[in-house]
């Protein structure tokens, strides 16, 4: 997944749906775990601010 | 960093996070509380209301140093444009990021200790029992022996899932929440709460203006997330809302943005194990219709504490002897919750038209009932004004 950090508002609403637990929220900072996302695109999905696309390269 | 053992940590300093800790150390318990955020309650991801009663249940008066509000009902409108108004008992638009910093000092009062900007990494365990955490302040790492742990860690709750207990959300159970706190507001009455229903303008969800004053509210949106993809976001329903409206918000501006998930599948499926404990969000302890969860949080998170002081004044954390604050939830919200559910899921199955015709014919007692899943009535009452909807609500809301 690739996330745009200008449009994150840091909400974390992507962490709580993600199947692989590969997001997480430090303070204000989405963290993606490269290794545990399969770039299933559920949390590009939630995003109510589409700040999250699929990366198409993987 | 050497942290002193504690009998419990609890991970999260939101309502049920603080409110956990508060009766925990009113009863003696030595109460670690951690934060990842560096200031309590920053940023809210609430549309901030909630009702008088939510608040005496666990011992707090109103104050208003955090109550920006009164609110005497709400005002459902229909996708037609049609109004329904429920009077019901008193309630409070909150300024919550106070909010919290108020029931963070008062638990530290009753004698719990905070950390904040602290992150939980993960719960520490042997075998299949909870025996602390391991976390991290300014970069550095360590460990928090406790005799129980307590999930308050929200939505994004990673704790619990490293305990081995899944709090993931499903598209179809979840909401993706977008909100503007606004100043500038034409406000059409601001003791009520306004909430606005149809499929264009919120798909399974809805719009809603909670006022924090005569002309500033928090105008938000939830929508089911299943239903969320580009170019119809959250975000772009509540931009179309809001442009559609000019006599409302012609001369308004934000003053913040909220974005947030909303759990509204009624529970996870455990709420404790061994030495381990979830309440709140992240145990998806919130009103399925609605939305709304500190109420529900705080009394669950006294009810967790209880339990949960009880056990380790016993010497026995085990899962079997917490459970009894599950049983109890279960037995009691847990009923409810259920119900709601039931009806949130009936609800999705309405099309405008069933909806329009459903805003007509409850009376402001039915809708009442209707929030307090109290649906038996209300069959007698589609049979005659809309026996189209009848097998539907039979289907989805008897039993």
């Amino acid at each position: 997944m690739e996330l745009d950090r200008d449009k994150c508002c840091y909400c974390g609403g992507c962490v709580g749906i993600c199947p692989e637990n590969a997001l997480e929220l430090r303070e204000t900072a989405l963290c993606i775990d490269g290794e545990r996302c399969k770039n299933c695109g559920l949390c590009a999905k939630f995003c109510p601010v589409g700040a999250l696309t699929k990366d198409e390269n993987s | 960093m050497k942290i002193p053992d504690y009998d419990a940590v609890v991970v999260g300093a939101g309502p049920a996070g603080s409110i956990a800790a508060r009766f925990l150390a009113e009863k003696g318990v030595k109460t670690l509380v951690v934060d990842k955020k560096q200031e309590i309650g920053t940023p809210k991801r609430c549309a901030e209301g909630i009702n008088l009663g939510g608040l005496e249940k666990i011992g707090i008066k109103p104050d208003p140093r955090w109550v920006t509000s009164e609110i005497t009902g709400s005002t459902i409108h229909s996708p037609g444009g049609g109004k329904v108004v429920c009077k019901f008992s008193k309630g409070y638009v909150l300024e919550r990021k106070i909010f919290e910093k108020h029931l963070a000092m008062d638990a530290i009062r009753a004698g719990a200790r905070y950390m904040v900007k602290t992150r939980a990494i993960e719960a520490i365990k042997e075998g299949d029992k909870v025996t602390g955490i391991r976390a991290e302040f300014m970069g550095e790492e360590f460990t928090i022996n406790s005799k129980l742990v307590i999930a308050a860690d929200g939505v994004d709750s990673k704790i619990a899932r490293s305990a081995g207990i899944n709090t993931t959300n499903k598209m179809t159970d979840y909401h993706s929440g977008f909100q503007y706190e606004m100043a500038g507001l034409n406000l059409e009455g601001h003791d009520m709460l306004h909430l606005y229903f149809g499929n264009e303008i919120a798909p399974k969800g809805y719009v809603w203006i909670f006022p924090k004053g005569k002309d500033v509210a928090n105008v938000g949106i939830g929508i089911l997330a299943s239903q969320s993809e580009e170019g119809n976001r959250a975000r772009d329903y509540l931009d179309r809302f809001i442009e559609s409206h000019p006599e409302t918000f012609g001369n308004s501006s934000p003053i913040e943005i909220n974005t947030g998930g909303i759990p509204v599948s009624s529970s996870v499926d455990t709420f404790v194990m061994d030495g381990f404990m979830i309440v709140g969000d992240a145990a998806h302890q919130v009103n399925p219709i609605h939305g709304g969860g500190m109420a529900i949080a705080m009394k669950a998170a006294k009810l967790c504490a209880e339990v949960g002081a009880q056990a380790i004044k016993e010497g026995n954390v085990s899962k079997e002897r917490l459970y009894e604050y599950e049983k109890t939830w279960r037995e009691t919200e847990g009923v409810k919750l259920q119900k709601l559910f039931k009806l949130r899921i009936f609800l999705e199955k309405l099309n405008d038209n069933d909806f329009e015709k459903f805003a007509d014919i409850l009376s402001e007692e039915d809708i009442i009932k209707l929030t307090n899943a109290e649906y038996k009535s209300l069959f007698k009452t589609f049979a005659r004004k809309a026996p189209k909807i009848l097998p539907l609500a039979l289907k989805f809301l008897s039993g």
